[in-house]
């Protein structure tokens, strides 16, 4: 049966901005679904504020709206386009919400939309928990038992039924008020006895404890004709009490039987069919008691999710492109696997080998924050591997996070036993260590027994563990690595690195060894149906295996190395400028080979590509992928310049190994990160940086600061995304940071630079290619220097800068880039103060504003620089109308929309041990996780969109919280009048308040948290209350970190009402509220203002 | 004759594949130590490898596991599919160090031990998949201890001696020696049984029983030489062939003994061996296929419903029959016959139905153990089928 022919024209609900927990997967899906539709013919419409997506590439739609995913903003898409249908399942919970509230506002039945992958019944049966509870009775399920009591007496009798440890629950209390968990009846006493107290209608909740029982999910799809398949089952190596997005997991499930796992497979059935998913996926989270096998459903999500792009990837099944499919109509078994082309998609993948997610965090970003893992996912990224054994998968994932603990490290010194007890009770709480305390715990004697009681970790994955120390053992033992014991530690995914370390030598010595002996991976397939027929994808993972399963290429190969799991500082936006480079690539008659580890991106969907490894960006690991490229074909040549930093710090040594470096070379790359050549670079560009130094020692850097004058940034060399950078005021301060900065060494000095007060910040991205220069963007930032680039809001083009600046950043990027000597793209950040033009910084290679830059301007820098790789020079691609001749960063049409880039920040994530909310002061320390784009034809409206699109909108009316540092009181003055004027409501504190009210301005004056008296209300009381709709606090800098201005954030990022904490953001936020007040905004596609770029050349 | 090397070494003792066409895979023993002949089959399913090893179905064959764990749940007594062990050998790549399951009774490997069950494991599984998925079934042989030790050219001889499975007659070696009834009531029914349902046993797994009995009906498990004469004093409300092992082409006392069946208008229902026995009784012939169908994975299409089914498969055996029907059966007085259910991965017959008496079948496991429950309606439609029967009968 062909698909549904009422569809004409669909919009497609995007996912916004990277947050922590909805991140590049829903790119990926969210591309698999609008290639779909445009291939069944359909009119697709997007709306997605992200930039930094493949998605909002204009090419995927034929309307791109980048605005803010709003209900109000959708609407107005809505009524312009008139769509047949909206399908809101692939974009997250954003787009759900979204859609719900649609339906809720009657746009969809205005104007005849209809919800096509899920319906309202289904969405809402998933969301509401109680209404899930009964579909999963309906269902001869069971859900986590509870009990509402009244009384003591109540919760006592509920305490007979449900058994200890119980979760204690008021009623209708704010934020978990009074909620706790109760092991004894003494403990039940005190909490719910204060719970009935606390709670309005004197009602608690009583649930089971499901802590620490086994966790599973099963990735589900149905089509209209009622066939359900399972496209992959996931169990979590952490037991219940840690989020899914937080905990190892592996796919598929290794420790349940058929039946056990045919129970699940039938709940899941029979949930799907309850629920009313009938043209889509879903998943469903179990929990199984390990002692009874007991099983409990936890929740189900009627849409695509993390999981489903894991799912996707563990298995090749590409979930996302068949639930895009199965909306318009299509049946299972009338969709082809592309993988094996000859059977259909309804079916269920099998696999012949495991696979292990782990996820990456950034505690180290959030020192404040309780790195406990909870039921509130907090990590950033995650990183996959596939191997042929459960040990070989998870050591490749660990070591594919790139993190200095990420890796097992067998060599650690040997546990004095009196510290054992100590590490086994430390396992008791879930952290982002835990699995290496477990591991080294057994290697010092504890038992599976003692480890299973105190993590409720599945006794078959700590046996995985003691296997892994057993094998660490007997290289340890054998330090002449025989083959016997090199092929058991690669068996087990032992890096070089690690049996180097056990064997007391170096990496490259037992890799020279392997090697010599014959010891190498082959490289098997992804197949979803163990290898019961052919695969036609190349979609490969190597393995310590018998059987090379690598094709002869065709033609000659380009390979990418991708930027692998994302964090904070590396994410998306290096993805889109791999995956850009895949398609110009092949377009251009190449075969493209990518690397990657990163389960949610694009570029490791296996089309992307002519050829994808999912493999470590190690060394040895693509060094072992080079090798099976050249054994297979002509290898051209390797780019390390779109990833980022992962695969750049590996060009220096490919470069030794032989492997042709496309693009810029690494001499040049190295030119551009030692202080001292790029100190020689600028001065023959007759350029100047800020004054800096290099300090090991605090008299060095004391000396150093007072040279160049106060204030100061200071950071550890070699780091990357602004870690650890602080500016320091003074000598206390300077001396504080060296005190507490644990990174900075003889060997990693700190870095001193002159901090430019009240600069303004430019970012550059240009194309050189030896000769031309393409000066791609030029981006003024909204905050003032010192905020790292990647928190700040920028504007494209500078809204601000006279052309005279804008025609010495050209010249000075020209000087730069040829200066390093650049065949691609280079990245610039300048500052410029007292009209003095400083280098900040200069990266040769793509950066985090590329997708920003390409999107804004309408050309494809990634492209343009994957062609200059490959010998193209700018004068050619600009004949070949890959770059445009009448625009560029500079030349930017007067009547061409403004685009505002926006940073989006996790704060409201994390909490300190104390359970309060992080700071949210933004600093030289990159902590945004994502961004969003707001495009209209002035900027004032360009940023209230990016406000509105991180879920922050600026308030029109209502009342403001003002508190400045004396340094910015004479600043402020203007723009707080302007706020009095339009109609806000001042409020503000002692020292402010005297100034505003001496210039006129009349306020309100609140007690700081510290002078409130007791029965007084603070302004943190007032701001929890929701009392306050912006809040203007502009820190007094210096060490302040426990002050005023930290409760009045914490409690502003816990409530959610937008904070600006700086000057130049205030001011820019008061023209947007005021351009709000004047008129509600319109909505524009991409591909309209990219006619107007076009036109900007008539 | 090719020898590779398997990249697992190490100190246990070594044990060594080979298959008919000369490759030799090498790896470690597994199980019990010794020799052992049949032919190699793949199957791929990622969970059930208790009740894969004690499918009566794998006698005379050396199964290969693609999922690249097994043992992790070790072996309890509720999940065996009959009294035994029935696979020649097994071949595994990592085999669980230690069981984790609340249900687990014992090690897997304690299991194949003590049923002297020849295993090898650490060798590259999914090669061989590929080996025998491009060449077809291959008849091989597991070697360990002392057997391991003998020269390659010898292992390759004693594989090639042995008997192909086309050909092989082996449903009588595995069947029950004498009648077992199993009763609805200790399967959950509560009432009165509804009929009777006599199952010859060519190879029956002990699921398929308990989903009769769970649908009310006794069911008296016969002995695959059971005569009609033995067979109706019985009082079937309905027969049922079982799955089994060897070649279908061999089974003649029972496709004779199904016709007597189909001629009374006893309602029939069979199931795989059963599936392939209708087919021959109404006149098809049967085939060997390739490398077959092995897994718990494999999509069915019920012609009648244009639903799909996941199910479980175990054949390498199946009918030759018209996919477009229906169709006068080659044994003409039995009337019109369809093929009902096809594979959609290869359009292999995988159920055929009559249509002028009361008999169907399914290449596939609806019993399903292991795999998916998705294909339990057919125990319904028998159990229709017996009650229209029986009303037909004026019982």
């Amino acid at each position: 049966m062909p698909r549904r022919h009422d569809l004409n024209s669909v919009l497609v609900i995007g996912s916004g901005p990277i947050v922590i927990g909805q991140a590049a997967e829903f790119d990926y899906s969210g591309t698999q679904a609008l290639r779909v539709l445009k291939d069944e013919g359909i009119r697709v419409i997007l709306v997605n504020s992200n930039p930094a997506t493949i998605m909002t590439d204009p090419e995927f739609a034929d309307a791109t709206y980048i605005e803010p995913i709003t209900p109000e903003t959708v609407a107005k898409i809505i009524a312009k386009e008139r769509p047949d249908a909206v399908l809101p399942t692939l974009g997250g919970q954003t787009a759900l919400n979204t859609a719900i509230a649609l339906d809720e506002q009657g746009v969809l039945e205005e104007y005849g939309v209809e919800l096509i992958g899920a319906n309202i019944e289904a969405i809402n049966l998933g969301e509401d928990r109680e209404a899930f509870k009964g579909v999963v009775e309906r269902c001869g399920a069971e859900s986590a038992r509870s009990e509402i009591v009244h009384s003591m007496d109540e919760a006592l009798a509920a305490a007979e039924k449900l058994g200890y440890p119980m979760v204690v629950r008021p009623s209708f209390t704010m934020g978990g008020l009074g909620s706790g968990m109760a092991y004894n009846e003494r403990d039940l006493h005190r909490i719910a006895g204060a719970g009935i107290q606390y709670s309005p209608t004197s009602e608690v909740l009583l649930e089971e404890s499901i802590l620490g029982w086994k966790e599973y999910e099963l990735e589900m799809m149905r089509d209209k004709n009622d066939n359900v398949v399972v496209v992959c089952s996931i169990e979590n190596f952490d037991p219940v009490g840690v989020h899914t997005g937080d905990s190892i997991t592996v796919a598929p499930a290794l420790t349940l039987t058929d039946r056990e796992y045919q129970k699940l497979r039938d709940v899941s059935i029979a949930v799907i069919r309850e629920v009313g998913v009938d043209t889509g996926g879903c998943n469903i989270q179990f929990a199984i008691d390990p002692a009874t096998g007991r099983v409990v459903v936890i929740e189900m999500n009627p849409r695509v999710s993390r999981s489903s792009a894991l799912a996707s990837k563990a298995t090749g099944f590409p979930i996302a492109k068949i639930a895009t499919k199965l909306s318009l109509g299509y049946t299972l078994d009338e969709i082809p696997n592309d993988i094996t082309q000859k059977t259909p998609a309804s079916f269920e993948p099998t696999l012949d080998y495991v696979v292990v997610k782990v996820p990456r965090f950034a505690f180290e970003k959030f020192p404040a924050a309780d790195p406990t893992l909870t039921t509130t996912m907090k990590s950033v990224g995650e990183a996959m591997a596939l191997g042929r054994n459960f040990t070989e998968a998870l050591q490749k994932a660990m070591r594919s996070l790139e993190q200095k603990d990420g890796a097992f490290d067998f060599a650690a010194e040997e546990l004095p036993a009196e510290q054992l007890a100590e590490l086994v009770e430390a396992t008791r709480t879930p952290t982002t260590q835990r699995i290496h305390q477990v591991r080294r715990a057994l290697a010092a004697g504890a038992s599976l027994e003692t480890m299973y009681e105190a993590t409720g970790i599945d006794p078959w994955f700590l046996d995985q563990l003691q296997l892994l120390n057993e094998v660490a053992e007997q290289v340890r033992a054998d330090p002449s690595l025989t083959p016997e014991t090199l092929r058991e530690a690669k068996h087990h995914g032992f890096s070089d690195a690690q049996i180097a370390s056990l064997a007391h030598t170096r990496e490259d010595v037992v890799r020279g060894v392997r090697h010599a002996l014959g010891i190498r991976p082959v490289f098997k397939t992804v197949d979803t149906c163990a290898a019961e027929f052919e695969a036609f994808t190349p979609y490969h993972y190597s393995s310590y295996d018998q059987e090379d399963e690598v094709a002869e290429h065709a033609g000659e190969s380009i390979m990418i190395l991708g930027s692998g799991p994302n964090r904070i500082g590396q994410g998306i936006e290096f993805d889109y400028s791999c995956v850009h480079a895949s398609m110009v690539l092949r377009e251009a008659g190449y075969e493209t080979v990518m690397v990657n580890c990163n389960p949610e991106t694009v570029s490791t969907d296996y089309d992307i590509s002519t050829r994808l490894y999912f493999e470590p960006l190690t060394l040895e690991d693509v060094l072992e992928v080079i090798d099976s490229e050249r054994r297979t074909g002509g290898l051209k040549g390797v780019y390390v310049q779109l990833g980022g930093q992962t695969p750049l710090k590996l060009a220096a040594e490919l470069k030794e190994a032989g492997v042709p470096i496309l693009g810029t070379s690494p001499e040049a790359i190295d030119l551009a990160e030692d202080r001292g050549e790029f100190s020689d670079v600028l001065d023959r560009a007759g350029l100047i940086a800020p004054k800096n130094g290099t300090a090991s020692t605090f008299e060095e850097a004391k000396r150093i600061a007072d040279g160049i004058g106060y204030p100061v940034l200071v950071r550890p060399s070699y780091v990357l995304g602004g870690r650890g950078m602080e500016i320091v005021y003074d000598e206390a301060s300077l001396s504080r940071y060296l005190a507490n900065a644990t990174e900075v060494s003889a060997m990693q000095p700190a870095l001193i630079d002159k901090f430019l007060e009240d600069a303004i910040e430019i970012d550059v991205d240009a194309l050189y290619d030896g000769e031309d220069l393409y000066l791609g963007g030029v981006m003024e930032h909204i905050e003032e220097a010192g905020i790292h680039s990647g928190d700040s809001a920028c504007v494209l083009p500078p809204v601000t800068l006279g052309p005279d600046v804008i025609e010495r950043v050209r010249e000075a990027t020209l000087g730069i880039a040829r200066g390093v000597g650049v065949h691609g793209l280079i990245n610039i950040q300048f500052a410029v103060a007292s009209d003095i033009l400083y280098v900040i910084e200069a990266n040769p290679r793509a950066s985090r504003t590329v997708p920003f830059v390409s999107k804004a301007t309408g050309v494809q820098l990634a492209k343009a620089a994957a062609l200059i790789g490959t010998g193209a020079s700018i004068a050619e691609l600009t004949e070949r109308g890959v770059l445009p001749t009448h625009l560029d960063g500079a030349r930017y049409p007067e009547d061409a929309a403004i685009a505002v880039k926006e940073a989006v920040l996790p704060f409201s994530r994390f909490r300190t041990p104390e359970g309060e909310a992080v700071d949210s002061l933004l600093g030289p320390e990159m902590r945004s996780t994502g961004e969003v784009m707001g495009l209209d034809r002035f900027f004032d409206t360009a940023f209230a969109k990016s406000q509105a699109a991180i879920g922050s909108a600026l308030p029109v009316e209502g009342r403001v919280f003002v508190s400045v540092a004396n340094r910015d009181k004479r600043a402020a003055v203007i723009y707080v009048k302007m706020l009095h004027d339009l109609g806000f409501e001042i409020v503000t504190t002692g020292g402010t308040a005297q100034v505003l009210r001496r210039n006129g301005i009349p306020c309100t004056v609140v007690a700081k948290l510290a002078e409130a008296a007791e029965s007084q209300r603070s302004i943190v009381d007032m701001v929890t209350d929701g009392e306050i709709d912006l809040i203007f606090n502009t820190p007094s800098g210096g060490g302040e970190a426990r002050g005023d201005g930290y409760e009045i954030r914490a409690a502003a990022t816990s409530v959610g009402v937008p904070v600006m904490t700086t000057i130049s953001e205030f001011g820019a936020a008061i023209q947007s509220i005021d351009a709000q007040r004047q008129h509600s905004w319109g909505v524009m596609t991409l591909q309209e203002h990219e006619a107007q770029l076009a036109g900007g050349a008539a | 004759m090719t020898t590779t090397t398997a990249p697992l070494a190490g100190a246990t003792e070594p044990a060594v594949l080979v298959l008919e066409d000369g490759t030799v895979y090498r790896g470690r023993a597994y199980g019990a130590r010794g020799a052992t002949l049949g032919e190699a089959v793949f199957s791929t399913g990622m969970t059930g490898y208790q009740e894969t090893l004690t499918d009566p179905s794998y006698a005379g064959q050396i199964v290969v596991q693609t999922a690249p764990h097994i043992g992790n749940t070790g072996v309890n007594a509720e999940d065996a599919e009959s009294r035994r062990i029935w696979v020649e050998g097994y071949v595994v790549r990592d085999a669980a160090r230690r069981p984790s399951n609340w249900r687990s009774e014992r090690p897997l490997d304690e299991e194949l031990e003590e049923q002297g069950v020849v295993g090898i494991r650490g060798i590259d599984t999914r090669a061989l998949t590929r080996r025998l998925r491009s060449v077809g079934s291959m008849r091989s042989g597991i070697f360990s201890g002392a057997e391991a030790q003998r020269p390659e050219a010898e292992l390759l001889e004693a594989v090639r001696g042995q008997a192909s499975m086309k050909g092989a007659k082996l449903a009588e070696t595995v069947s029950v020696g004498e009648t077992l009834t199993i009763e609805p009531a200790d399967h959950g029914w509560s009432g009165e049984p509804l009929g009777t349902v006599v199952a010859v046993d060519l190879g029956i797994k002990s699921m398929t029983p308990r989903r009769f009995a769970e649908r009310g009906l006794r069911v008296h498990v016969v002995p695959a030489t059971v005569s009609f004469e033995e067979l109706r004093a019985l009082s079937p409300d309905g027969v049922f062939f079982s799955n089994g092992p060897g070649d279908p082409a061999t089974a003649d006392e029972q496709v004779e003994l199904l016709r007597r069946v189909l001629r009374e208008g006893i309602p029939f229902f069979g199931i795989c061996f059963g599936n392939q026995l209708l087919g021959r009784a109404l006149g098809f012939g049967t085939y060997k296929l390739p490398f077959g169908h092995r897994g718990i994975n494999q999509p069915v299409l019920d012609r009648s419903t244009g639903k799909v089914e996941i199910t479980a498969q175990n054949h390498g055996f199946a009918v030759d029959a018209p996919l477009e029907g229906p169709v006068t059966a080659p044994q003409e007085e039995f009337g019109r016959v369809e093929v009902s259910h096809v594979c959609l991965n290869d359009d292999v017959v995988e159920g055929i139905r009559c249509l002028d008496v009361p008999a169907f079948s399914v290449q596939y496991h609806p019993e399903a153990a292991a795999g998916p429950h998705d294909a339990a309606y057919l125990f319904d439609r028998f159990t229709d089928l017996m009650s229209a029967g029986s009303q037909k009968a004026g019982k």
